[in-house]
């Protein structure tokens, strides 16, 4: 296995996977952040502004949390990584922070986002706002309903809400819409995308920002338990940023557990699911190569989970290269699996966990783990938004 | 030779192009609507291959691709539908697919079933230029297909010219920064990007697309470049004619300013 490689893109690639599938009025727009966008986040300046960002705005380094009652549950070592008590409440503050800084750096003066949950998206509408930047968010029209106290947010941070009414109504719609916004305004408009997806360089991009997050977790473990390396590591997978973030230091260490879940729906083989790497094929999804759910025609197929963040289709190029090179495990975990794991946190710990967060949760009814062992598991972001949709399912 | 090469040799000007979509409105509408498109005096004919994501149309063709979806049209079943065409037409015929269904098919056997139906060349908008000459390039050459690359107001000078040097057929030349979609009239700063491109003295013949909707943007169009292409347009136009055939013809006159015939 080539380390190196593995999460690092070479002309654009993890292995078989990434590319920039874009079409040719794109081109100038991609190349533009090819061209720049290490140079920009290496560069001292940008990265002193932004780790002061993440600091004193976004309130990081967030808490590692033991979480004793679920050890004692579960007979093991269970670490919650705090993702939920960043401004705005999840970890897509990492990457909005970083893009913006980086739009603002190539002179763009508009922001376009899509957004499935509307955590990416108050987390665009936030910083656009500090930063004093028109902002325009992609939703579809059925996550502007499920996740409608992100909607008000956005737009009492000044920013305008696009709901798209094509497809299934949801992140996939989205980003067509976003990809659409920005094909007709090229030049002045920066597109932040939300996860690890997209043309190159925007899944390196990402994944990069969202780093920060297994950067902290090398030093907290090690002052938690004196070692930074945990034995294993869990984080839901919608496109795969928080999973990207928190498994990126650790992917040349091979003793660590790395496991991913992915959104099963209402069961991976009921046709309503979002699990891309249990059925998907390689195939090309808004600008990469990478597993894709489809049909025997190549037309995408429209997925399902109760949880907006993770009802898309596609994974980014780099976790499908971690998949195939066998460093990441996948599973999934539907969607009653996962609202029972939401409640469970909420009565045993005191935190309600965002509903894509409760899928990586799932995975400890369905793993066991030995009790010396030591099991990180990424609390992506926080529940607040997902109240009414697990109240509803209670009265069933 | 080609028969889009062959087309330009004996029609350099006003060249009219037409898309329409596969299974559009009917599942069984594709030859019919080739065979009256050729009849009406269509130049070339551009056949869409429904997509489920379709990023670069706007709203007339998405939805013309998720009713020909519905009805069930597949590339598998278009290229059925295409066998025996050229016994009904002898324009140049080009396929326009985004990327997935066709790499679904098999990017070998989508050459080698088109080019047994006589098809001209595709128009992929998701498969860059770069790709393309890297890995299917010279199976695009042995069955003899043209693939036609883009250019934009936004592609650079230095690109231009490698898009010239490496394209084939002509280039489609996007009229603005936009999906597809239709325009009442060009802009000043259109026609003088369509003015410039003249003035390079490009080795391929120039197509303007996305935004030509009718007689005077077709005009604009060929004022300066060497035809145009329809597709929303057109669209629209047999979505507001029960009889396709009367649609196609009305339209056609309407842009081209033709004798009703037939
Ligand atoms: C809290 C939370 N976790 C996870 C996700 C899934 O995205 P990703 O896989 O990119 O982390 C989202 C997306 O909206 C989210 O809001």
């Amino acid at each position: 296995m080539n380390t190196t490689s593995l999460k690092v893109p070479q002309e654009g690639y993890y292995g078989e996977f990434g590319g920039a599938y874009i079409p040719e009025m794109l081109y100038p727009n991609t190349r533009e952040l090819q061209e720049r966008y290490l140079t920009i986040l290496e560069s001292a300046g940008f990265r002193k502004e932004l780790s002061s960002l993440l600091k004193d705005y976004a309130g990081r380094p967030t808490p590692l949390y033991h979480a004793a009652r679920l050890s004692e549950y579960y007979h093991t070592n269970i670490y919650l990584k705090r993702e939920d008590l960043t401004h705005t409440g999840a970890h897509k503050i990492n990457n909005a922070l970083g893009q913006i800084l980086l739009a603002r750096k190539l002179g763009k003066k508009r922001i376009i986002a899509e957004t499935g949950a509307g955590q990416h998206g108050v987390a665009t509408a936030t910083v656009c706002a500090r930063m004093g930047m028109q902002c325009t968010v992609y939703m579809g029209a059925l996550d502007v309903v499920r996740q409608h106290p992100n909607v008000e947010r956005m737009k009492l941070l000044g920013a305008e809400v696009v709901p798209v009414e094509q497809g299934n109504r949801t992140l996939k719609d989205a980003v067509n819409e976003a990809l659409r916004d920005w094909i007709s305004h090229p030049g002045e408009t920066y597109y932040l995308i939300g996860s690890v997806v997209g043309p190159h360089p925007y899944p390196d991009l990402v994944a990069r920002l969202q780093s920060v997050i297994s950067e902290e977790l090398m030093w907290q473990m090690k002052e938690k338990t004196g070692h930074a390396e945990p034995d294993t590591i869990i984080a839901c997978v919608g496109g795969g940023s928080n999973a990207a973030g928190i498994f990126y230091h650790y992917l040349d260490k091979p003793a660590v557990r790395l496991i991913a879940v992915e959104a099963g729906g209402k069961g991976v083989d009921t046709g309503e699911t979002a699990a891309t790497i249990a059925l998907g094929l390689t195939g090309i999804l808004h600008g990469s190569k990478t597993y894709v759910i489809q049909d025997e025609d190549g037309q995408i197929t429209e997925p399902y989970s109760v949880s907006a963040g993770l009802d898309y289709p596609g994974i980014g190029p780099l976790l499908s290269h971690l998949f195939r090179e066998k460093r990441v495990e996948f599973y999934t975990a539907n969607d009653e699996e996962a609202l029972r794991a939401a409640r469970f946190l909420a009565r045993h710990e005191g935190i309600i966990p965002a509903l894509e967060s409760a899928h990586a949760l799932a995975l400890l009814d369905k793993m066991t783990f030995p009790p010396d062992r030591h099991i990180v598991i990424n609390l992506s972001g926080r529940g607040d938004k997902d109240l009414e949709t697990i109240l509803n399912r209670d009265e069933k | 030779m080609n028969r889009i090469d062959h087309l330009f040799k004996n029609k350099p000007h006003r060249v009219l192009s037409v898309y329409f979509t596969a299974g559009y409105p009917h599942l069984t509408d594709t030859v019919p609507v080739i065979k009256t498109l050729s009849d009406q005096g269509a130049d070339m004919i551009e056949i869409g291959v429904p997509f489920s994501d379709p990023v670069a149309d706007g709203p007339v063709i998405q939805h013309s691709d998720t009713v020909a979806l519905k009805n069930g049209m597949t590339l598998k079943k278009l290229i059925g539908q295409l066998k025996g065409i050229r016994q009904t037409t002898g324009v140049p015929l080009l396929l326009m697919s985004y990327l997935n269904p066709v790499l679904r098919y098999g990017m070998e056997a989508f050459c080698r079933d088109i080019a047994t139906q006589e098809i001209d060349g595709v128009i992929i908008p998701d498969l860059p230029p770069e790709e393309y000459i890297k890995e299917y390039k010279m199976l695009f050459t042995t069955h003899n297909l043209k693939n036609i690359f883009l250019v934009t107001p936004q592609t650079p000078g230095e690109r231009i010219h490698f898009l010239d040097r490496e394209g084939e057929g002509f280039l489609y030349v996007v009229s603005s920064r936009s999906t597809t979609g239709m325009k009442n009239a060009f802009s000043k700063e259109q026609t003088s990007y369509f003015r410039h491109l003249r003035e390079m003295n490009l080795t391929n013949k120039l197509l303007a697309g996305f935004g030509i909707s009718n007689r005077k943007t077709f005009d604009q169009a060929c004022r300066y470049l060497n035809g145009a292409i329809v597709g929303s347009a057109y669209i629209k136009a047999l979505e507001q004619e029960d009889d396709p055939v009367r649609g196609t013809r009305k339209f056609i006159h309407s842009i081209e300013g033709k004798n009703i015939s037939g």
